[in-house]
């Protein structure tokens, strides 16, 4: 079955999206811990953190969004923000108590495969990344590699990148760990198109505007991506 | 693997590592091939103006032998050029064909406007919509110059976001496009890059002080934003036995009020909370207005090789009237903060780098 991970900005609803993304048919969820210069995102996710931290989501508050979001939730969580709150919080000190509160793992978008080795966390990959690069992220990868399926900042795009084919070849040739493909996924037959060449698809900006409508809007929203990935890709 | 003691680095998305690897042989490449050097040394002679003179500022500093070193003189009216012209003869050598660039004063942004239009590359500038209002002769010469300008709306408005969304852009264009960098930030290796191409104001001023003097000054003072006429003369000077001395904003004293974290690329010393998220910096002079600083700086100041002090907005006004009124000459407000320290040093023989002209503060002063 091809694995299906929801993006969430950690908040005060945020233990109650995630129950309603899992209820979905979410089978990771990926939590967003904000920071105020998000090299990586695009509108929807930068605008997400903003209202966080606005609203006092510094890293304890999102490590007790995590323990409450553990309890809900039995999927895997996997918390995902910058090298900055690494620095401040310590590094290591944020992996043991991310772990403490309930990851599975975490992702540093601005942490490449070559930084900080002794982190132990799912490494991502870009359509720009060397053969080496690829070889080297998938050898230090924390159980699935991230592909990150075009060159740019999170958020929608109209279709799925075409350079997704040739990064998942390449990634396949290099490593047999899970691939799953984020950045620019939003509709279900987008979901079902990156799925047919992966093991699994991350949706991100897309969940967070579903989110803002409330747990029902999320639950339908992930389910039909669920439903696009359970039927296979669409043809015609 | 960090680049300057505990400071620098490359905290980017991995989309860019292959894009800043290629930065990075490219300018080694050109950094050892004496045709590098020839054209850019003739572009900065024929087009820019160079050398700029040493100008003895004998009213302004009474009893002392102040010199300022007059990159208001340069083309485009402020030290920008020297690093633009060298990151577009690279750009050129790495095939990049758009140019996408951050600006706080307008003063990189007119510079890199400057380049595109001399060697017919596209060129994208960003630039905070406070920052458009309060710069607004420097948003007219970049329309001018055939650029388009993006005004980032969000967030602080200012040169931080501005920064951001060009290396945003950058990121979704790295095939095409070479990210002209204005200060000594970002990510490894653009903060040797940029101090590199901006040495030359260093070893010109120390050629010509040595000259006029015959002795090395006591001191160097350079104002301190990201730090790139700093780093610049600083490198002059930094074997030498003289005090060199940053004077940042006080409302954006990363240096002097900041602690380690990571911004824009790099770690270095930021003004950040304790939890690493980047705190808004408040200066009247758009230039300084910036939460960060070049990682080398940090260094420098933890090994105690140069000192970094404050102005304050009121300091600086002073300097840029008493300047005007004394030698004839309107500074840019971000180098009246190096002035406005200068003045009262306690050292005989001092040399200010004079980063640019203050035609574009006038809204700000009158």
């Amino acid at each position: 079955m091809k694995q299906l991970a929801v993006y969430l900005m950690c908040g005060r609803g945020t233990p109650e999206l995630a129950e309603a993304a899992v209820d979905g048919g979410a089978d990771l969820v990926e939590l967003g811990f904000p920071f105020s210069d998000p090299l990586a995102d695009g509108p929807v996710v930068r605008a997400a953190a903003e209202r966080a931290l606005a609203e006092g989501m510094r890293t304890e508050a999102c490590l007790e969004c995590l323990a409450s979001t553990r309890e809900r939730v039995a999927v895997p969580l996997v918390p995902m923000t910058y090298a900055a709150l690494f620095e401040a919080y310590g590094w290591e000190r944020l992996a043991r108590d991310a772990r403490t509160a309930g990851a599975d793992s975490l992702i540093v978008a601005d942490l490449p495969a070559d930084e900080r080795p002794e982190l132990e966390r799912v490494q991502l990959v870009a359509p720009t990344s060397t053969d080496e690069r690829i070889r080297l992220a998938a050898e230090r990868t924390d159980g699935w590699l991230y592909l990150v399926t075009l060159t740019g900042t999170t958020g929608a795009r109209d279709a799925l990148s075409p350079a997704l084919p040739g990064l998942v070849s390449r990634a396949r040739a290099a490593t047999s760990v899970p691939l799953y493909a984020g950045f620019g996924i939003s509709t279900p037959d987008q979901a079902a198109a990156a799925a047919e060449l992966c093991d699994g698809v991350v949706v991100g900006s897309a969940a967070l505007l579903a989110a803002e409508e409330g747990a029902t809007a999320l639950r339908r929203y992930v389910a039909s991506l669920r439903s696009a990935l359970d039927a296979g890709v669409t043809v015609g | 693997m960090l680049t300057y003691g505990e400071y620098g680095g490359r905290f980017v998305p991995e989309t860019l590592i292959p894009a800043l690897d290629e930065l990075e042989a490219g300018w080694r490449a050109a950094f050892a091939d004496d045709a590098f050097h020839a054209e850019l040394h003739d572009l900065l002679t024929r087009y820019a103006g160079r050398p700029t003179p040493l100008t003895l500022a004998e009213r302004f500093a009474p009893g002392k032998r102040l010199y300022l070193k007059r990159e208001d003189l340069l083309h485009t009216g402020a030290h920008k050029l020297n690093n633009a012209l060298g990151q577009a003869v690279l750009a050129r050598r790495l095939g990049k064909r758009r140019i996408v660039a951050e600006t706080g004063a307008g003063q990189h942004g007119v510079a890199t406007a400057t380049v595109c239009a001399r060697f017919g590359l596209e060129c994208v500038v960003y630039m905070g919509s406070e920052d458009m209002e309060r710069q607004r002769p420097n948003v007219q010469r970049m329309h001018l110059l055939g650029a388009e300008v993006r005004a980032v709306e969000f967030g602080t408005r200012t040169l931080k976001e501005a920064t951001s969304e060009a290396i945003r852009d950058w990121i979704a264009n790295v095939e095409t496009t070479h990210y002209l960098i204005g200060s000594c930030v970002g990510p490894h290796p653009y903060p040797e890059l940029v101090r590199e191409l901006q040495s030359v104001i260093g070893r010109e001023a120390r050629e010509q002080v040595l000259a006029v003097e015959g002795r090395l000054p006591d001191a160097v003072v350079a104002c301190v934003g990201g730090g790139s006429n700093a780093i610049g003369i600083f490198a002059g000077f930094v074997d030498d036995d003289v005090r060199l001395v940053g004077v940042e904003a006080a409302g954006a004293a990363s240096l002097g009020g900041g602690r380690p974290a990571v911004l824009h690329g790099a770690r270095s010393s930021v003004l950040a909370d304790a939890d690493g998220q980047v705190l808004d910096a408040h200066s009247i002079s758009a230039g300084l207005d910036y939460p960060g600083v070049g990682p080398e700086h940090a260094h420098l100041r933890d090994s105690g090789r140069a000192e970094y002090v404050g102005a304050s907005d009121e300091e600086a006004l002073a300097a840029f009237h008493r300047l005007a009124r004394t030698e004839g000459i309107l500074p840019a407000l971000e180098p009246a903060h190096a002035l406005a320290r200068a003045a009262e040093l306690d050292a005989e023989l001092v040399v200010v780098c004079l980063s640019g002209r203050g035609d574009k503060d006038l809204a700000q002063v009158t």
